[in-house]
């Protein structure tokens, strides 16, 4: 009897401990180590940084280590351009995306009922295809010889093609479109529960439907705005594809430049200093998302 | 409650649609046309799939793809389900801040960021970048969705069912598997097509994690789109649409009548 409630207790044990030792090992562990290669120097050799790690030489090890990485991203003010703009285009990227998303989660919320889950299916749809071929698909849209400007001069609306793609704007359409369903769905989440009679009551007392608007629905639909905003900033801030595929050379971001200092460069612990800025930029915005989250999933009835 | 739609919600619905759909429906048309220009319509023709499907490299990588979707979305699932029970059913064992944490930092997390700690901490290992790196990286994303899916359905689950079949004598483990897992089999399943999808979508996780003889789908399309427009890219990208719609429909139709199944054993 003993021995049986061991293994009851030994395999009970396991349940949180493999799943917390997987995530441990492949995530926490990597984080140290990008944090480590990021303070060392590039070497010419594979893999491309030293020093490689040696358990007899541990005072060698730490003696190598240096700021030099971090110093070189202040003194580059490519690196600060990059940050700010990432921050940038993020942020504006997710203020388009509260407007756009607003409008289709409030309509969704008012649409009849059993028409809802229809709704939020075809919501979720797009997001099961390929990210890639959804941003790929803007390419053939948005080319000077494109179809959005072949149809918009066919119209006649105007006369020469508009340059569209390879510019910033291209990624505001790109991030506004692949990210959509991110905010609409926390957005119906709160919507859908919001009770009606609180507008009735304010259209009753006099209040324009505008005023009832901004006192009413948003205040209650702030949680909805929070996580949704969060869901979109935080991806956004450090996006590779969208920027790669849509916005030309000019268009700075963070994550470009990592993959860049990786993949061309071959610079290992430069690419790791500027993961630990972005991390160190997204850091607060993942703990709120986080609190969020954790919050939004144990509160539910 | 009366709840109308106004001029102004059934304007956003249709506009809000139409910005999703319309793109992937332009895409889809385009893979039929004649011309090698991608823009230009030349006529209606399926020689971009013929080409497709002589394309080894395509072909192979789309075999590797899938390989790897099956068998990471198989141990996210495994793993995911285990930490939804650790996070719902264990209250506060020690260091569940650090879990909950490792669990929802992944899913926002920028890609560029877990993909090259990963492939930093596979190299510190001296494990060789290929098949099994890609497939131990992506098993570690997906597994934080599993967890979400699969705990917000164990949140509203009745736990009197499972307190009944203990009561009755049944062990732990008997009582999961014969309580506990049948309801919350449709949140696996759909943990599961989440974690397999984002598998197959993914770019740049992978393409840190790539190594020679294991290039995947998106790395062959992206390096192909990188080139310009393909139609052979379109025709790939209609297929992959055709298969998640497909699935989709199908997973959606499957929840439905495991729901209807449920409620009439309820009555």
């Amino acid at each position: 009897m003993m021995e049986r409630s061991f293994t009851r207790r030994l395999a009970a044990g396991l349940v949180p401990a493999v799943p917390y030792l997987w995530l441990g090992v492949l995530f926490l562990v990597p984080f140290l180590i990008v944090l480590k290669i990021s303070l060392s120097d590039p070497a010419v050799s594979q893999p491309p940084y030293k020093p490689v790690f040696e358990w007899g030489d541990m005072a060698a090890f730490f003696g190598d280590l240096d700021l030099e990485n971090f110093a070189l991203l202040t003194e580059d003010d490519l690196y600060f351009r990059a940050t700010l703009s990432s921050v940038r285009i993020a942020a504006i990227s997710t203020a388009l995306l509260l407007l756009v998303g607003f409008p289709i989660a409030y309509g969704m919320a008012r649409a009849p009922e059993r028409y809802r889950g229809l709704l939020v299916a075809a919501i979720i749809l797009p997001f099961w295809t390929s990210f890639l071929i959804r941003i790929y698909a803007w390419v053939a849209i948005l080319k000077p010889e494109g179809l959005l400007n072949q149809a918009l001069m066919g119209a006649g609306l105007i006369a020469e093609p508009l340059d569209i793609l390879n510019t910033e704007t291209a990624v505001y359409i790109g991030i506004v479109y692949a990210y959509l369903p991110f905010m609409v769905l926390p957005l119906y989440a709160t919507l859908e529960k919001m009770d009606d009679t609180l507008l009735e009551a304010a259209l009753d007392l006099g209040s324009t439907p505008w005023r009832s608007f901004w006192t009413i629905t948003v205040p209650l639909a702030m949680p909805g705005i929070i996580a949704g905003s969060l869901l979109c900033f935080i991806p956004a801030v450090g996006e590779f594809v969208i920027p790669d595929l849509l916005g030309g050379s000019e268009t700075l971001m963070i994550g470009r430049q990592l993959w860049s200092e990786f993949f061309s460069n071959r610079d290992w612990p430069l690419a790791s200093a500027v993961a630990i800025l972005l991390l160190v930029i997204l850091v607060v915005p993942i703990v709120i998302y986080r609190d969020v989250e954790a919050r939004r999933v144990e509160v539910r009835p | 409650m009366n709840r109308r739609l106004s001029v102004f919600n059934v304007t956003s619905l249709v506009f809000g649609f139409a910005f999703l759909y319309l793109p992937i429906l332009l895409l889809v048309i385009y893979s039929f046309n004649a011309s090698r220009l991608v823009t230009v319509w030349g006529g209606f023709s399926t020689q971009w799939y013929g080409a497709l499907f002589r394309n080894q490299a395509l072909m192979e990588a789309a075999w590797v793809t899938l390989r790897i979707a099956l068998l990471s979305a198989t141990l996210a699932t495994v793993l995911g389900t285990l930490a939804a029970l650790a996070l719902t059913r264990y209250g506060r064992f020690p260091g569940r801040t650090l879990f909950t944490g490792m669990v929802y930092a992944p899913m926002v997390m920028p890609e560029v960021i877990t993909g090259l700690s990963l492939l930093l901490f596979f190299v510190a290992v001296d494990l060789d970048r290929g098949f099994w790196t890609i497939t131990l990286a992506h098993t570690t994303l997906t597994m934080c969705f599993v967890t979400v899916v699969v705990q917000s359905r164990l949140m509203t689950f009745d736990r009197s069912l499972e307190e009944a079949a203990m009561d009755l004598g049944a062990p732990p483990l008997r009582t999961f598997f014969s309580v506990t897992l049948p309801l919350i089999a449709p949140s696996i399943v759909a943990g599961f097509l989440l974690a397999f999808t984002l598998s197959m979508d993914d770019l740049v996780i992978a393409s840190f994690n790539a190594g020679p003889g294991a290039t995947t789908l998106p790395i062959r399309i992206y390096s192909a789109v990188r080139l310009g427009l393909s139609p052979e890219v379109n025709a790939a990208s209609t297929i992959l649409i055709g298969i998640v719609t497909l699935g989709v429909i199908s997973a959606t139709l499957l929840s439905k009548r495991s729901v209807l199944r449920s409620r009439r054993n309820a009555h």
